[in-house]
């Protein structure tokens, strides 16, 4: 799940809450979604710092990913 | 014989200048009015000194320079040109003082022959590449607004890598970048490109492309506009950014890219966005979140409210008829009751285990047994068979 989804998704999510047509279970099950969204999002923004990654293909075509120091 | 030196009175002996200040005040005057600028002309004389330092002459029909290219830039420019080359060289008019002389002071210096076959090679592949679509508005793909995975194709030696890096660090560090590394200039630089372009398309969660390096000379950015970089770059199955640093020159995978971006560090801010920015976005919508929220139980409140008091009304309403009903069925519940039937002279014969006796079987002879009648009940025997 990255960021931007769910960006999109709260959005859609506090539209149908805006809406005020919702049943009061699934709105709660919403504002639920919502709130670990949000949290999940938060969570990744907070990245200290950027990750850095090299990637080198394997005498046998393989691709490996390894962390770039500094 | 004495002479006199015979000065005007414009000019007091006291202001006679020295060489020195002389070629230092030409010297100012020379260097200070011109900017770096580009000469034409044929090699004469070069000579490599074992400082590193190259001297030679540039001529043309009707006069010669004096140049000097020294150590740094002569290293980059690889071999020292034969007599008779003619060049391109870039540089800016300076006055040598220790022997006053004026001399051109050469930073890059190109044949220009090369310049030719390069130029001639640009218009062929810009040409192919034009007929072939491959620079139509129609490919461009937009730029994913909070892209959190980027392939970095540049040589991780460049400073175009530490530029991007920092960049992306201060604006949007959740992201991770994929250096995938590559010579950008030089032998094999195309091949290089070409490879890791390709590379690109196999690495998982990809979501944009950066191909770039820093700013450089004309001819290291030879290998961006190559036509098998461009159309590799054309392949690569997520939008892409050509970052080649160059004030002047553009460079074919500008062209081929989806995004041109001036420098590295200009490509880094288009492909992220601002972790600031995107914070604010979160805050709006975590406040709208608890606000529909609110307005929604709010309403649901209001609503149970008013049930509530219907469902009160209809409570009682129900209360009511079932007492009435359990008050009718208590009734015709003690009409039916056995001992009601006592009353009416009945009496029921009881076993010493409790059970009611229902049939002559069930009376042993000299078997006690108790009689229930309407107010209690009385010790009895069975006489005979």
């Amino acid at each position: 799940m990255s960021i931007a989804q769910d960006l999109n998704r709260l959005e859609e999510i506090v539209r149908k809450l805006e809406a005020e047509d919702v049943e009061l279970d699934a709105a709660l099950a919403l504002f639920e979604e919502g709130v670990s969204r949000l949290r999940a999002a938060r969570e990744r923004l907070g990245a200290a710092e950027v990750k850095v990654q090299t990637v080198l293909e394997e005498a046998d075509g393989d691709l490996r990913l390894s962390d770039l120091d500094g | 014989m004495a002479y006199s030196l015979q000065l005007s009175g414009m000019a007091p002996t006291d202001q006679v200048w020295s060489v020195s200040q002389l070629t230092s005040a030409v010297k100012r005057l020379v260097e200070g009015e011109f900017m770096p600028l580009w000469i034409r002309g044929e090699v004469v004389g070069c000579k490599a000194w074992s400082s590193g330092h190259w001297y030679f002459g540039l001529r043309d029909r009707s006069s010669q320079v004096r140049c000097c290219m020294w150590k740094r830039d002569a290293e980059r420019a690889g071999e020292p040109p034969q007599d008779g080359t003619e060049v391109f060289a870039l540089g800016k008019p300076g006055i040598y003082e220790a022997k006053g002389e004026f001399q051109f002071n050469v930073t890059r210096m190109i044949p220009t022959a090369a310049i030719g076959a390069a130029q001639r090679e640009l218009e062929r592949v810009k040409e192919v590449l034009h007929r072939d679509g491959l620079f139509d508005h129609a490919r461009k793909r937009p730029i994913p607004a909070l892209a959190c995975s980027i392939a970095v194709v540049t040589s991780t030696a460049g400073a175009a890598l530490q530029d991007v890096i920092t960049v992306v660090g201060k604006r949007w560090p959740c992201c991770r970048l994929v250096v995938v590394n590559a010579r950008v200039q030089g032998d094999g630089a195309v091949h290089a490109l070409v490879r890791a372009l390709r590379l690109v398309n196999r690495i998982p969660d990809i979501e944009i492309c950066i191909v770039g390096r820093g700013g450089g000379g004309r001819e290291d950015l030879a290998a961006f506009n190559s036509e098998a970089v461009c159309r590799a770059l054309a392949e690569v199955r997520v939008p892409t950014i050509s970052a080649v640093g160059h004030e002047t020159d553009i460079s074919l995978t500008d062209l081929v890219a989806d995004l041109r971006a001036p420098t590295p560090s200009a490509a880094a801010e288009m492909a992220v966005a601002d972790r600031r920015e995107v914070a604010r976005q979160l805050d709006d919508l975590a406040a709208r979140l608890a606000g529909g929220l609110g307005s929604r139980t709010r309403l649901a409140g209001e609503r149970l409210a008013r049930t509530a008091d219907r469902l009160h009304g209809s409570i009682e309403a129900v209360l009511q008829r079932e007492r009435h009903r359990s008050d009718r069925l208590a009734a015709q519940l003690d009409a039916l009751s056995p001992l009601r039937i006592l009353d009416r002279g009945y009496a029921v014969p009881v076993g010493p285990d409790g059970h009611v006796l229902k049939r002559r079987a069930d009376f042993a002879p000299g078997a006690p047994f108790r009689l229930r009648v309407a107010d209690g009940d009385v010790a009895a025997r069975v006489e005979s068979p």
